[in-house]
């Protein structure tokens, strides 16, 4: 055996992993969840292309004229055959030449057909030559960023983050609690700082990993952009699971019992789901509780990682959620320390 | 390990050898419950002592406090010369421990379990040699979760010895286990105590006590009740056996107790339940005289047997209650 193999700290932070990589529901949870779930919403709240309305013209010249439009399919019918085409609703609009001009027969109360009323009656004015007064020019947005499935990803990252922190610490400190197995490891030359160490050490690991499958997952499928420098968002990334780690040491730290840890991990972890803006924007709730809900270790988190992806914010202007997360870290794990249960 | 250091293990003279064990004046109490009421004890090395007594008695509280895991109220607790307050680390690393109730992850093997275990400490045995003392080689790859009550004790055990430990606590080693997961258990035991190393068990079972113990204290409500080997316990009951009868007809009169104790052989007499027992030297002259006398009487025998005096005996005669019934 090596020297290294032989130490402690080795030893614990192996079992850990040991432990992780050996029970299939935590892997789960860890990895495929997220991933899951981000599928889900990037296919629920797809961009569509825009939709061509199918029409239909009396005569081969209105056709023509209605054809000029991209927005619009159009084919020539007679007025019976056109009439039965809207009512089985193969066709959103009717155009009837008539002596004095046209005349458009649609369902008003359909978007649809109001859209499609609008863009037939521009094409028709304008092969009748209109000209417009005031020249107008097109500038779509379809850029990559925008979309919800960019605003939910860094979400998803945080409350990732959070709960394999919170989960991975928590429960496995007080299964070994319950179990006796804390007890008979501090009656052992155990040191201490290198049993809550290990947890750390592994869990930084399993946040390579984890991180790394999540957003490569998000860049390759949805091309989801990192607009900010990597080296800042791997910062985050370790800040954020360092404090929720800090937050799980706190709430094992005196959990006798899985199910007392268990109801703990969601009375903290629930608001936090709620409030923190993974699926909608924070700003959203009442002026009144900004305060807390700015102050939860959660939003701080991706506040930083939104603005880090999307904006592009560089370290030095994230400093507020930067600052709420460094609290996060430091108040929890001293006072964890103190009360720590070790038996 | 050092298997080859046999130390002649001193039966009842601990002040004569050198002292692993002292506990002097040992109190705890948790809330109203008094586990621990003023204790006094010595361990020599190389012995095999066990703290005998039913559930509840203080002694899981008692080898706790000599662990470190524990702090007492009051009293003092010495093992291999230092204490708790200033040698800390350097005890923990000579002594060895099997708790009561931990139960190991069962995801690990045996041999990663063993791994971790080793790791802790600055000298002791390769995990190897602890499997194979606890003869556990054929589980080495084994997960902890398949293994069977009385392998998941030894792997305790083997935890215990990675250290290579000059004392050794086991805090009962075999309760719950089954009569054959049992005694293999004792031969490990008896294979250290072969070894040289200073062993305190307890057990609520007299006949574990009585297998592997040089000296035993029995303890009861937090006290030692009686301290000696077994055999010098054993003999204070007064008589080799036991003889234990209940009786039938002349129900108008009661059975007086003076006329059984005057009977040549009969050392002491106690009822529980309406079973009689007397502990009796010389069972094959004594036991004619008592049918004889019981005849007498006008009594008949509807049960009678006999055994070999026990520990339970000593505890009986001692509280007047059975270890088992609590």
């Amino acid at each position: 055996m090596s020297s290294l193999r032989e130490s402690s700290l080795f030893q614990l932070t192996v079992t850990r992993f040991r432990l992780f990589l050996r029970e299939p529901e935590a892997l789960f949870w860890v990895f495929m969840f997220p991933i899951l779930l981000a599928i889900g919403l990037g296919i629920a709240f797809r961009n569509r292309p825009p939709d061509v309305l199918p029409v239909a013209a009396t005569t081969p010249q209105l056709t023509q004229a209605l054809s000029a439009e991209k927005g619009l399919k159009a084919a020539t019918m007679d007025e019976a055959s056109g009439t039965h085409a809207l009512a089985t609703g193969a066709i959103e609009l009717l155009v009837i030449q008539a002596p004095q001009g046209v005349a458009y027969k649609y369902d008003d109360t359909n978007p649809d057909g109001r859209t499609a009323r609008m863009i037939a009656d521009r094409a028709v004015q304008l092969a009748a030559g209109r000209h417009d007064p005031v020249a107008a020019s097109n500038d779509l947005i379809h850029e990559t960023g925008a979309r919800y499935i960019d605003f939910v990803i860094p979400g998803l990252l945080g409350m990732n983050l959070m709960g394999s922190a919170i989960w991975g610490l928590g429960f496995s400190i007080v299964e070994s609690r319950q179990k006796k197995l804390l007890k008979r490891m501090v009656a052992s030359p155990m040191p201490r700082w290198q049993y809550l160490a290990s947890f750390l050490l592994s869990r930084l690991i399993m946040l390579v990993i984890e991180v790394v499958a999540f957003l490569g997952f998000a860049r390759l499928v949805f091309g989801v952009p990192f607009r900010g420098s990597l080296v800042d968002l791997a910062f985050l990334c370790v800040l954020t699971s360092l404090s929720f780690s800090a937050l799980g040491l706190l709430i094992a730290s005196r959990a006798k019992t899985m199910e007392a840890a268990s109801g703990l991990m969601n009375l903290v972890m629930l608001p936090m789901w709620i409030l923190s803006g993974v699926f909608f924007s924070a700003s959203r709730f009442p002026n009144i509780i900004q305060p807390f809900v700015r102050a939860l270790p959660l939003t701080a988190a991706i506040d930083a990682l939104r603005g880090n992806m999307l904006q592009g914010v560089s370290l030095p202007h994230l400093i507020s959620p930067v600052s709420i997360l460094l609290a996060w870290l430091v108040v929890p794990f001293f006072v964890a320390l103190r009360v720590f249960r070790w038996r | 390990m050092s298997e080859t250091q046999i130390q002649p293990v001193p039966a009842a003279a601990p002040e004569a050898a050198e002292v692993t064990l002292r506990l002097a004046g040992l109190r705890k109490s948790f809330g109203e419950v008094i586990a621990v009421d003023g204790l006094d004890l010595q361990v020599a090395r190389g012995e095999c002592f066990g703290l005998l007594g039913p559930n509840g008695a203080g002694k899981t509280t008692t080898i706790e406090i000599c662990e470190g895991l524990t702090t007492p109220d009051a009293g003092t607790v010495t093992l291999l010369g230092m204490d708790w307050q200033h040698h800390a680390n350097e005890l923990r690393h000579r002594i060895g421990i099997q708790l009561q109730e931990t139960q190991f992850p069962d995801k690990l093997t045996v041999e990663e379990l063993l791994q971790l275990f080793r790791s802790f400490f600055v000298r002791g045995i390769p995990a190897d040699e602890a499997i194979r003392i606890s003869q556990l080689d054929e589980k080495r790859k084994a997960r902890v979760g398949t293994l069977s009550g009385g392998q998941k004790q030894r792997l305790a055990m083997a935890c215990a010895l990675v250290g290579d430990p000059e004392l050794l606590f086991l805090d009962e080693p075999t309760t719950g286990l089954d009569p054959q997961a049992r005694r293999h258990l004792w031969d490990l035991v008896d294979d250290l105590k072969r070894a040289g190393r200073t062993i305190i068990l307890t057990t609520h079972y007299m006949d574990e006590a009585e297998r592997l113990c040089d000296r035993v204290a029995i303890m009861d409500h937090g006290r030692i009740i009686a301290l000696g080997t077994p055999q010098q316990l054993i003999a204070t009951v007064g008589g080799d056996h036991i003889v234990e009868f209940a009786v039938t007809g002349a129900a108008d009169h009661t059975l007086d107790p003076e006329l059984l104790t005057a009977v040549p052989g009969v050392q002491s007499h106690r009822v529980d339940a309406s079973l009689h027992q007397l502990s009796v030297t010389d069972l094959h002259t004594t036991v004619p005289r008592i049918f004889a006398e019981l005849e007498s009487m006008g009594f008949g025998l509807s049960e009678f047997r006999t055994h070999s005096a026990t520990l339970e005996d000593v505890f009986v005669a001692l509280t007047g209650r059975n270890l088992r019934d609590e």
